[in-house]
């Protein structure tokens, strides 16, 4: 069954792959609660979903890491919609791994930014979806999670326990029926890896985001996008430490 | 793709950009634009030059040994009026995403060049032109208003009429960065073409044809062959659909097809083009063929072969398209043709088209009255000798190159072809360059 006519809360939604998952979204008639930082960029993405689709877009202008004010952003997003049966947490940064692991407090601040603060929001998805038993929790993780290397094992370590907590987010929430989905994405062309040379193993958002919507239409628990990449971390999973300690990756 | 120069917290990374001709091979800064609040980011020391999809063929969309700002992550609607047709997007959107979005609503681009693979921003700043010029102009005759970011920080909307307007259509992205543009589609009623082919035996036919055809034809063009019989080729000429229901504007997308490699070089010889063209020119065994096709082969029959630039092979390929104007056009066509024969060197895309007369909205516009010619090869010394001798063949008789489409014409022809180009400098950005502007204005 195909994911469409829902209301749907997305956190960060001014991220370049939730930009693409909130048009295609839109175009199959959900309506939108986008959450953000920055008012004049959820404006500039609402307009561009305002143009191509007549559904409703509502904006929750915030600071989606302060975890004290999730609560009240979550309730004023709920109030926008009349009622929420998905939401999408597709924030992240990536960090200086250099600068965490020399200075453990910036390096805390890569772990609050992509784990705690993301699983908060999970945990008030969560909630709400049990109490009406119905719903959809998407986050986007990453493949840097699967194993911890050197080079950006803050990033990793966090991506990596928002893994296992959606594992037992889905756990719990199985007997209702609900969906929890897991997004690792390999390598994606956006703001965050810009900085890096693009080599072919780059997707774009948009084809991210078209395996995002897939994944949720089949209910999927994890997805690597592209598919791929499920492979590749196959094998650098099951690389004994004596391989893989060799590796400068 | 090569080594990361920078690091982290720098302005972009140092990199090859290829132009769609592959050739010159040139390194610069990428900056990628996210957002329209973001200030211009100019690293220090350095121009800048908007930079989109890259299919412009020759150097005006590279800028060597600076940095260019890409506007690929610019692709928003920012308004759209249903009613009346009218678009305002952000510089670094499509053509193909405006057509995803505008044909099943019911409107179509005013103007459309060769490939939907190409950015509004692209379009407006080097004001292409398309089938349809000899009735609707060039894309500039259509944008409404823009934005325009110039090194300064200061924001300009500009509107016809205005010298900064006319300056930055056509103006190659030197008078700062575009924005968004806001533009008039034109309606349609389904994505159908209603197409007839001629073939044709001679240049006498090809504008015996051209008078014919223009008062009822929206869309004109001609391929010609340049190596087995120079002149004969197939005129085609199309016009919108008007029997089809409206239901008719949708339909699915076709796989593209991938150029997986660069080709050899002599894939593209005189001998197999000049098989090719007399396989395409005897394809069609009755004299005129009628048919409905959709929108896209008729308009892009090369964008369904991604990257086919690929095929010349890593040498690249040398496009080169002129206008002349009517006086002396004719003849001039016939001598460049002959010329090009004579020479031996194979040509596989030869396009020849008559241009209109409405005044193009760019004080550096390449279109105007009279005939345009686009000739490709593959880039090599004999090839540059040969366009040497083209590019005289049109300066006696006032006409000019095509700068979106150049990698090698002399400062001196640029500076005869466009003698406007020292008013556009009092309008040119001083923290913008690209290396086409610096090859013909300082060489």
């Amino acid at each position: 069954m195909s994911f469409a006519n829902r209301r749907v809360l997305i956190v960060g939604a001014t991220s370049a792959i939730a930009q693409d998952v909130a048009r295609i979204l839109a175009g199959r008639g959900c309506a939108m609660v986008l959450a953000g930082r920055r008012a004049e960029r959820l404006e500039a993405v609402a307009a561009d979903l305002r143009a191509r689709t007549a559904t409703a877009v509502h904006l929750l202008e915030g600071d989606l890491a302060a975890i004290d004010g999730h609560d009240k952003l979550f309730s004023r997003a709920i109030a926008a919609a009349g009622g929420l049966d998905a939401v999408i947490v597709a924030y992240g940064v990536l960090g200086d791994q250099k600068e965490a692991a020399a200075d453990f407090a910036r390096g805390r601040e890569i772990l609050d930014a992509n784990f705690t603060s993301a699983a908060s929001w999970v945990s008030l998805a969560a909630n709400l979806f049990e109490r009406q038993g119905s719903g959809h929790i998407v986050a986007i993780g990453s493949v840097a999670g699967d194993r911890g290397r050197k080079t950006n094992y803050f990033y990793g370590a966090a991506k990596g326990a928002l893994d296992l907590f959606l594992q037992g987010v889905r756990h719990r929430l199985a007997p209702k029926g609900i969906p929890v989905l897991c997004v690792k994405p390999g390598f994606v062309d956006t703001p965050m890896t810009a900085h890096i040379p693009k080599t072919p193993m780059f997707a774009s958002p948009a084809e991210i985001a078209q395996g995002i919507v897939a994944a949720m239409d089949s209910r999927k628990s994890v997805v690597y996008l592209p598919g791929k990449w499920r492979l590749v971390m196959f094998v650098l999973r099951n690389l004994p430490e004596f391989v893989f300690n060799k590796l400068n990756i | 793709m090569h080594g990361l120069a920078d690091r982290r917290g720098h302005a972009g990374i140092r990199v090859t950009v290829e132009s769609w001709g592959r050739y010159p091979k040139t390194a610069q800064r990428v900056i990628s634009r996210e957002w329209r609040d973001e200030p211009l980011a100019i690293p220090a020391g350095l121009s800048v030059l908007a930079h989109g999809m890259g299919r412009s063929y020759g150097d005006s969309c590279l800028n060597d040994g600076n940095a260019v700002i890409s506007t690929r992550r610019l692709r928003r609607i920012l308004e759209f009026d249903p009613a009346e047709g009218v678009l305002r997007c952000e510089a670094g959107m499509t053509l193909d995403e405006i057509l995803d979005f505008c044909v099943p609503r019911g409107w179509f681009p005013p103007v459309t060049p060769g490939t939907r693979f190409v950015t509004v921003g692209g379009a407006a700043a080097n004001d292409v032109h398309g089938k349809n010029h000899h009735v609707a102009g060039c894309f500039g005759n259509f944008v409404r208003a823009m934005e325009l970011l110039r090194g300064d920080g200061s924001r300009h909307v500009l509107h016809p009429g205005q010298d900064l307007f006319r300056a930055t259509i056509a103006g190659l992205g030197l008078t700062g960065l575009i924005d968004w543009v806001e533009f008039q589609l034109k309606p349609i009623g389904n994505r159908w073409i209603d197409v007839e082919t001629i073939r044709m035996g001679g240049l006498d036919e090809f504008f015996a044809l051209s008078r014919e055809s223009e008062p009822s034809w929206e869309y004109l063009v001609a391929w010609v062959d340049t190596v087995v019989s120079p002149g004969r080729g197939l005129f085609i000429r199309g016009n919108h659909d008007t029997a089809r229901e409206p239901s008719a504007r949708t339909a699915g997308k076709k796989p593209a097809l991938r150029v997986p490699f660069d080709f050899p070089s002599f894939a593209l010889g005189r001998f197999s083009i000049g098989a090719f063209n007399e396989l395409f020119y005897r394809k069609q065994l009755r004299r005129v063929s009628r048919q409905t096709v959709d929108y896209e082969p008729f308009f892009y029959p090369l964008d369904s072969l991604l990257e086919w630039n690929r095929l010349y092979g890593k040498a690249g390929l040398l496009q080169w398209q002129c206008l002349v104007p009517w006086a002396g056009g004719p003849e001039a066509v016939a001598a460049l043709l002959k010329e090009t024969h004579r020479s031996g060197q194979a040509s596989f895309l030869t396009v020849l088209k008559t241009m209109g007369s409405k005044p193009a909205a760019g004080m550096l516009s390449f279109a105007g009255p009279g005939i345009t010619l686009a000739l490709d090869f593959q880039r090599g010394g004999e090839t540059l000798k040969l366009l040497d001798r083209l590019d005289s063949i049109i300066a006696e008789v006032g006409g000019r190159l095509y700068p979106a489409k150049d990698a090698r014409m002399s400062g001196a022809s640029f500076r005869e072809f466009y003698p406007k180009w020292r008013e556009f400098e009092w309008f040119r950005d001083p923290a913008f360059s690209s290396s086409f502007w610096r090859r013909v204005t300082e060489a």
